[in-house]
């Protein structure tokens, strides 16, 4: 398992050929997330295998196909060997730094868990790893929410003037009789039972709205490749209130823990569970949002 | 040695590779890469770390795990506007080369 790891690491660096490198990382991102499993974490796994394995292998093969002719170019950029000793010697100071680090980890190691599993109690959730997201540490959620809005804004500011507020990406032709357009016409109902279930049953197993969100997201973009539905343009309003509606109904609920609990993201214990859902059904809908803009990319056309 | 411990040296070695990638390779798509390869490697290290925090019945501590998720989520953000840019880059000037224009002055880095 290690050594698959590391062999599949290194043909990703050294391998000439850009698209076999998005294709090995890919596989190493699945790789990844089985060494998840082995450290027991199962929700960081899911989210591993949706976003660090799919989302990035889809968005880094997309990228590496419309940047094919630069794949070798005609005056071939040499790095110097100086810089390539320097930095292989820099790298390996780093991996050594970082291993002795591993090596010398305290004994017993350190543990927020029983603080976590206290605070449990009052969520009323099951999942630990879903209450620290909510509840423990729910401030960093909510920033990550925020990074990715902003992240949203930044790909839609890239747009040229002439397609400034337009749709995303090309438009595909439909192929009516297309194997894509029939998955894309027989996957979605399955994809979005699984991607709310995810979502649902993170509260007390393994899942999460961000593996069901990029459940979502994924066979949105699948329909939009298929042709079967255009993207919307960028200056749609509904769409901007779908972005948002995650991040604002959980900075409303943040901002209601200081009125009826003691804190900013605090929740009434009797009120935790039906707080936390109303949080997760709109963040559901705009992380799906999000990241299907983000895999779209920067607008092209009216 | 532990399996923990080997794979939390195996993480190491994945950050210096993708390090190193990050560094030497010419083509801004590769270099994307290696940050993410190089950003896997010290999630995994929060893993290993978490696995070893093991208490309360739990398989590994539950901080860590969701810091990761968090953590995957703001990488996957950075690589899409990261990859956009490098498109609108391609779009706008048909090459994909970070290298300067003028080649007198490449290895001093200036322009």
């Amino acid at each position: 398992m290690v050594v698959l790891l590391l062999v599949i690491a290194v043909f990703a660096i050294t391998v000439r050929s850009t698209f076999a490198a998005v294709i090995a990382f890919a596989a190493y991102g699945l790789l990844v997330a089985v060494a998840w499993v082995r450290l027991q974490a199962v929700d960081v796994a899911l989210t591993e295998a949706a976003i660090g394995s799919g989302l990035t292998g889809v968005l880094l093969l997309g990228a590496a196909a419309r940047l094919r002719a630069t794949d070798q170019p005609p005056r071939p950029e040499r790095t110097a060997p100086g810089l390539r000793a320097s930095a292989a010697g820099v790298s390996a100071a780093v991996a050594a730094a970082l291993g002795a680090a591993v090596w010398f980890l305290p004994e017993p190691a350190p543990t927020l868990a029983p603080a976590a599993v206290a605070s449990i109690d009052s969520t009323g959730l099951g999942n630990p790893v879903t209450a620290v997201l909510m509840a423990y540490r729910a401030a960093d959620t909510l920033l990550e929410k925020i990074v990715l809005v902003l992240a949203v804004v930044g790909v839609w500011s890239l747009a040229p003037d002439r397609a400034w507020g337009g749709r995303p990406g090309t438009l595909y032709r439909p192929d009516a009789d297309g194997v894509l357009s029939f998955f894309a016409r027989v996957l979605p109902p399955f994809g979005v039972v699984i991607g709310i279930y995810l979502m649902w049953t993170a509260a007390d197993h393994p899942g999460g709205a961000f593996p069901g969100g990029t459940i979502l997201a994924a066979m949105w973009v699948l329909a939009m490749m298929a042709g079967l539905a255009d993207a919307p343009p960028v200056s749609s309003v509904s769409l901007r209130w779908l972005v948002l509606a995650g991040p604002v109904v959980f900075s409303a609920v943040g901002f209601l823990g200081m009125a009826i609990a003691d804190a900013f993201l605090a929740y009434p214990v009797a009120f935790a569970k039906p707080l936390i859902v109303a949080i997760e059904i709109p963040m559901l809908l705009s992380i799906a949002v999000m990241l299907g803009m983000l895999l779209a990319g920067v607008p092209q056309r009216r | 040695m532990t399996p923990v411990t080997l794979l939390g040296l195996c993480s190491a070695a994945l950050a210096g590779l993708g390090l190193y990638g990050m560094v030497t390779h010419p083509h801004p798509l590769r270099k994307i890469l290696a940050f993410n390869l190089f950003g896997s490697g010290v999630f995994l290290l929060f893993g290993v770390v978490a696995r070893r925090g093991a208490a309360a019945d739990l398989g590994g501590d539950p901080v860590l795990q969701a810091l990761t998720i968090t953590g995957l989520v703001v990488a996957f953000a950075a690589t899409a506007l990261a990859v956009a840019l490098l498109l609108r880059f391609f779009d706008a000037t048909g090459t994909a080369t970070l290298a300067p224009a003028a080649d007198h002055d490449a290895d001093s880095g200036n322009p």
